[in-house]
Order: C-alpha cells, then sequence, then structure tokens
C-alpha cells in the first residue's frame, strides 16, 4: 500500500539526509516542519524548497527534550495535523585513536538516541489515536556490530534500531507504520574527510529510498541502499575473535 | 529549584471513548489526592494547558478526552469516606465506583436510587453525567439523589454545593459535563431494600407502537421498565422487542429474607451460554454484522415469546448491571468500534419519530445493533438531557468503509430527533455540533451553562473534546 504524505515534520533537517529529505517532501506537495539547531541553515534550507509557502521552521536543540512535546504539539497545529515524523538528527564526533570522552558519548547518545526518543512519543501517540501515520527514523548500519571506531556511535544506533522495532511492535496493530533506515555510507558533513568509504551514495539519493520505502509501507527495517544488507549479514557473523582484530 | 512543569514532563497516554471509535493522545496525570488534584489543575492553568476530567472512562464518545491538554484520571480517589446504614448515606470520594458503592451497602440493605447499566463509573462521572437508570421515570436521575457534593474550581477553590448552599451550582455541575471543576467528594443518600431481590416480569412485543403501549400501562406499578429493541426487523415488526418490568419485592415475599443481600447473592454468571464470559466477546465479534445480529435479534424474539408472562425473582446487580454480563464486549464491535446514540423524544411524537428512526436506519443499511427504550421524566438540572418522554439508545457499528455514512445518518436522524422537540445524553454521544447541542437544548439553557462556566472557570482551563465539538469551548 503506497502512502502520501502531507503534513510532515523533520528533525534535522538542516543539512544532510534530513535536508534531503524535506527537500523531497517540499517537491511532491507535503507541508513540512524544518526543525533543526541552526536558524540560519533552516532558513537556507527552506529557501530551497519547491514550496516554501507550506514550509516552517523551527530552531530546536534535539537534547532540550523538556521542550519536545510542547514544541511538537504547536508544530501538529501549524501545520493543522501530521502523518510523518522524520527524525534524522544524528552526531558523529570524531574520535581520535587512544581517546575515551564521555562528554562526545552523552552528545551521540543525546542526540542519537534520546533526542529520537522524545520526538517520537508524543508522535506515537498521536498517530496510536489517529489510527494512522509514519514514522521514519534514520539509524545506521553501524549499529549492527560494535566497531572499536566509535563505541558510542554504534551504541546510539543500535540501541536507536532496538527502539525503533519495539516501537513499530507497539504500534503496527493500529496501523502506524515504524521504519528504520539504515544507511552505509552517505556524503554528508558526518563523513566528510574519511577515506575509501565503500558505495558512498549522496543525501538526495539516501532520502529518494528512504522515503519511497515508507511511501510503500516496505519492510520495517531497511539497508539503503539495500546491498548493504549482505555486508550487515557478514559482519553480525563474524566471530568475535575474529571481528576484534579487523580495522573497522 | 522549579518543579518540572507539565508540558515538560507528563506523560502520554493514548485514551479512548468507551465505544472506541473516538480517541485522544494528551498528557495524562492521575492524582491520589484532592490536594495533588488541585495542584495538578493548578500547574496546568498556569501553563495554559487545557484539562478535562475522566473517571473509568465509560462515556460512550469524547466526554472524557481531551486531545490539546491535560486529562486527569481521578480514579486514585476511589474512597468510601463514610457510610451511615440508619439513614442510607454513603460519603464518597469522587473516583469511587457504582460497584465500589453497592458492595458496601447491599449488605446493609441499601442499593442506589439510580445506577446505569454498568456498575463501573465514577461518582464523578454518574454526578458530571447526570446519568439514568432503567427507573428515570420513577426516580429521576443520578442527581436528585446527591445530598452534596465538593466541587474544586480551576484556581483550587473548594464549593461545597447542596440544595441550600451554592444552589445554582449544585443544579449546574450536576449535569456539567466536568467542565465546571472537579467533583472530589460526594454525599449520596441510598434507598432502603426490604429484599435482595426484584420481581422481573418479562412480555414480549410484536412491534415498536405495541411496546409504546404496554409502557404506558405498565409505567404507573413499575419500579423499572427497560425494553429491548429489534432494530433490524423491518414491516409490520418494525421495532418489535421485549420489555421487562421489575418491581420490589417486600420483606414477606422474599424466601430468601435478609440473605439475599448478601454479596455473594449479588453476583453476575460466571459461564454465559456454556462460554467463560471473559472470552465471550471473541464468539460475539462474528455475529457483530447486519447478518448476523439479525439472527441473534430473531433467537432473542424465540426466547422472549417463550418467556412471555413468566416472571422470575433476580437480584439488583443481576438486573441492573446487564452491561457487565460480558467483560469486554466492545470488542466485539471490531478494531472501529461503535458509537452509542441516544435520543430524547416528547412522548407525544416518540413514537412516531422512532418508527421513522429505525426506518431511516435500515434504508441506510447502518441498523443499530442494540435498541434500548426507556421512560423518561424532566428534572430540574440545567443541562438535564431528560424529557417528559421515551428515549431509544442505539449502538452502531463504526468501520473504516461506513464512518462517513454513519456521520450522515446521524445528521439526518438528528434533524428528525430535533423536528420532534428532542435532545440527546452528552454520555452518550460522538457527533452533535453546536449548532445542533443549541436546537436541543435551547439557548436560555446553553447561556446559564456559559454564564456559570464564565464564573467558575473564567480563564477556560476546563475543556473536553466533548466541550469543544458540542459546546464550542476553545
Amino acid at each position: 500500500m503506497s502512502a502520501s504524505f502531507t503534513k510532515a515534520i523533520v528533525v534535522g533537517a538542516s543539512s544532510g539526509i534530513g535536508e534531503a529529505i524535506a527537500k523531497r517532501l517540499s517537491a511532491e506537495g507535503a507541508s513540512v516542519a524544518l526543525v533543526a539547531r541552526r536558524a540560519d541553515e533552516l532558513a537556507r534550507v527552506k529557501d530551497g524548497l519547491v514550496h516554501r509557502d507550506r514550509a516552517f521552521v523551527y530552531a530546536h536543540d534535539v537534547t532540550r527534550f523538556e521542550a519536545t512535546a510542547d514544541l511538537f504539539g504547536r508544530i501538529v497545529e501549524d501545520l493543522g495535523g501530521l502523518d510523518l515524523l522524520v527524525y534524522a538528527a544524528g552526531v558523529m564526533p570524531k574520535l581520535e585513536e587512544g581517546e575515551y570522552s564521555f562528554d562526545k558519548d552523552r552528545q551521540m547518545v543525546e542526540v542519537n538516541l534520546l533526542g529520537a526518543m522524545a520526538w517520537m512519543n508524543p508522535a506515537a501517540a498521536r498517530f496510536e489515536a489517529q489510527r494512522g501515520g509514519t514514522i521514519v527514523g534514520i539509524s545506521s548500519i553501524a549499529g549492527e556490530r560494535g566497531r572499536r571506531g566509535n563505541p558510542a556511535y554504534c551504541t546510539s544506533k543500535a540501541a536507536l534500531t532496538t527502539y525503533l522495532e519495539s516501537l513499530r511492535n507497539r504500534v503496527a496493530r493500529y496501523g502506524v507504520n515504524v521504519v528504520t533506515i539504515k544507511p552505509g555510507f552517505v556524503d554528508t558533513q558526518m563523513t566528510r574527510g574519511m577515506k575509501g568509504l565503500l558505495w558512498l551514495i549522496s543525501p538526495s539519493q539516501a532520502a529518494e529510498t528512504s522515503l519511497a520505502i515508507a511511501h510503500d509501507r516496505g519492510g520495517p527495517s531497511v539497508f539503503v541502499p539495500a546491498r548493504w544488507w549482505l555486508v550487515a549479514f557478514i559482519i553480525r557473523h563474524i566471530p568475535s575473535f575474529l571481528f576484534r582484530r579487523l580495522n573497522i | 529549584m522549579t518543579s518540572p512543569t507539565l508540558r515538560e514532563h507528563a506523560p502520554w497516554r493514548v485514551l479512548d471513548g468507551y465505544g472506541r471509535a473516538v480517541l485522544a493522545a494528551s498528557r495524562y496525570a492521575a492524582p491520589e489526592s484532592a490536594d495533588q488534584l488541585c495542584e495538578v489543575v493548578g500547574k496546568a492553568r498556569k501553563e495554559g494547558l487545557s484539562v478535562a476530567f475522566r473517571g473509568s472512562g465509560r462515556s460512550y464518545g469524547d466526554a472524557s478526552l481531551n486531545g490539546a491538554g491535560l486529562v486527569v484520571d481521578g480514579t486514585k480517589m476511589n474512597r468510601m469516606i463514610s457510610w451511615d446504614p440508619i439513614r442510607g448515606i454513603a460519603q464518597m470520594q469522587g473516583g469511587l465506583t457504582i460497584e465500589g458503592l453497592w458492595r458496601r451497602t447491599i449488605t446493609d440493605g441499601y442499593w442506589p436510587h439510580v445506577v446505569p447499566g454498568t456498575m463501573f463509573p465514577t461518582m464523578g462521572g454518574c454526578l458530571s453525567m447526570n446519568i439514568h437508570g432503567k427507573n428515570n421515570f420513577k426516580a429521576g436521575p443520578f442527581g436528585e439523589h446527591v445530598l452534596d457534593f465538593d466541587l474544586v474550581t480551576p484556581d483550587g477553590e473548594l464549593m461545597r454545593c447542596s440544595r441550600d448552599e451554592n444552589t445554582d451550582v449544585f443544579h449546574t455541575a450536576i449535569g456539567g459535563l466536568g467542565l465546571l471543576g472537579a467533583i472530589t467528594r460526594v454525599r449520596l443518600q441510598l434507598h432502603k431494600l426490604e429484599s435482595g431481590f426484584l420481581r422481573v416480569d418479562p412480555c414480549a412485543v410484536s412491534s415498536l407502537g405495541a411496546m409504546f403501549d404496554e409502557f404506558e400501562k405498565r409505567l404507573p406499578h413499575s419500579d423499572y421498565l427497560v425494553g429491548w429493541v429489534d432494530c433490524i426487523s423491518g414491516g409490520a415488526g418494525l421495532g418489535r422487542g421485549e420489555i421487562h418490568q421489575a418491581n420490589y419485592l417486600s420483606g414477606d415475599e422474599d424466601p430468601l429474607g435478609a440473605a439475599g443481600f448478601h454479596t455473594e447473592r449479588q453476583t453476575l454468571p460466571t459461564r454465559i451460554l456454556g462460554f467463560p464470559k471473559d472470552k465471550l466477546w471473541h464468539f460475539m465479534r462474528p455475529f457483530f454484522n447486519n447478518f448476523g445480529v439479525g439472527l441473534v435479534n430473531t433467537a432473542k424474539m424465540i426466547s422472549a415469546r417463550r418467556n412471555h408472562g413468566k416472571p422470575y425473582l433476580q437480584s439488583h446487580v443481576g438486573f441492573a448491571f446487564l452491561l457487565d454480563y460480558v467483560p469486554n464486549w466492545r470488542l466485539a464491535y471490531g478494531d472501529g468500534g461503535f458509537i452509542q446514540y441516544q435520543v430524547f423524544i416528547p412522548a407525544g411524537t416518540a413514537r412516531l419519530a422512532m418508527e421513522d428512526i429505525l426506518r431511516e436506519c435500515q434504508a441506510a443499511k447502518l441498523p443499530s445493533y442494540l435498541g434500548v427504550l426507556k421512560r423518561h421524566r424532566p428534572d430540574a438540572f440545567v443541562m438535564s438531557h431528560a424529557v417528559d418522554g421515551y428515549s431509544l439508545a442505539m449502538d452502531f457499528r463504526v468501520t473504516p468503509d461506513n464512518r462517513e455514512r454513519l456521520w450522515a445518518l446521524t445528521r439526518r436522524l438528528t434533524d428528525r430527533v430535533l423536528a420532534a422537540g428532542g435532545r440527546f445524553y452528552f454520555a452518550k454521544d460522538a457527533v452533535l455540533d453546536v449548532e445542533q447541542v443549541r436546537a436541543a437544548y435551547g439557548e436560555e439553557r446553553l447561556s446559564k451553562f456559559r454564564a456559570m462556566k464564565r464564573r467558575l472557570d473564567p480563564e477556560g482551563v476546563l475543556v473536553s473534546d466533548l466541550g469543544r465539538r458540542a459546546l464550542g469551548l476553545a
């Protein structure tokens, strides 16, 4: 069944996949609420939308959890309803070899996981009550296994994936669709400067695929591009004693 | 350090009306005392958050929903404060249920003057909706037996209301839909029984007209009177059904004597048709369609004819709480739930109007799956739904496919009821709009209610989804 979105919130809309999803939704005619920390970047994104007149901008730090529910309610009023929430906010501060930083770890858990929960709770409640709606969470293939490069990032994405699965199982019976998108490498600020990235895709490619999956109420948890499924399958089955020797 | 705000920290809760056809996600709080309730409502007021009160959630529509604000659940304030078995006066917190009340009082030989078809509504809910029973024509609504109550307004003022004190508030808050304040305490006069049983006289009738005739004939001699209406049957059998007349037994008529007051004698069956009753709704579900209900109604009519004129004794619980025989019966209507639509029509126009209503539903292929006829009399409460006439309560299954047609049907039915000088009952309502309510209740009553609302709740803190939809509250 194909769902068309008319009223959407995109959290993390100032760059990367979130920006690309917002642009695509606007091009499809949806009213879009753009949420991110940087107001100037949001203004830039809004200017680039096809239907600027149907776009609303909200500067908001997703780690201000206490403000989320109220802002959510205000946005839904401004949009006149809601049928899609996309949570695309995410951070991955660079962790040097030999560096152990609780501040960075906490930032990743707060932005990548707790921020998602703060937004998805009121959205799930609303969608359950209206017996329909779609929640899209941008997780990552990084959550498939605990890699040595960035323990907190892998943890936050693994937890987000599990949270989305639980949420899906909780609300699916009410006609609510929860989609977990697990991109591989996407050409965003997060990956800028990294060398030799496998199957690097643009944010707009990731957005197109992600929205297509959400539109079609596709598989509950999907790799983008799909071929990352094979990589994830292999990675998941590498024995631990071997995995810890790999430089990934 | 400031205390956490409701906007920031109150959990979300998806709540439904009892019919499950309307739902809302809202912030939620369940205070455990009147002081906590005052604190929560005071906080909500300061934060500009609207508040709706909820008891057991037994209103069928959106009376206890508040999609734009906070729902305050009062069911934790459920103590019996005092019970006077000599005078039959119970003093209770607003969250105590009818079940909590009768279980305490029946052994002393007292029963509430007025109970609804289920034992689970709270005192606050019964008072705010001014519920009625199968004896409304004789005992009036719940409010007529309330001696006094405490109302806490949104600014924290506690008002004691009775027929002598804050009289105008007393007559408006009873039936005030919970929109004037929280009911934190109720003092209620109960009815002294001579027996734990009623004599029930079943009577099969072949049409709605025959049911009306039988009602009028039996009214002077009945303590309770209720008619089941087959809303599927048409033609000459339009509105056929079965009447149950019940009368209190005098002490010397009761073979059990005082033993009949024991709670073990006041029970509902644990099995129905051989099925454990808590599983029965699963077996009912395949029959909840026009064809299946037609079959069931035919079987019920056959049974009614067999039982016609054969009186039997039944406990008060068994007679009063028919809706509690099958736990979770509402789930048998499926995922879309149902709406209950109850119309109150003056006696002079009721029969023709109700026949038209049944035909209109059948013509639309949206017949009610349950019809219940009751007789009513007027009362002195500002937002009274009762008229000197009859009510017909109907249950309509809601599906994604029929929802729009059903709402259109109820608009046509509402026009017919208004033309007959009728009214509606907010505890059952999910469909009326502001204009329809104005036409039903009249500007005078609504002006009185709005004036009281401005006086007790000038900032308009107390708002439910029902209040927004049917009364135009912001």
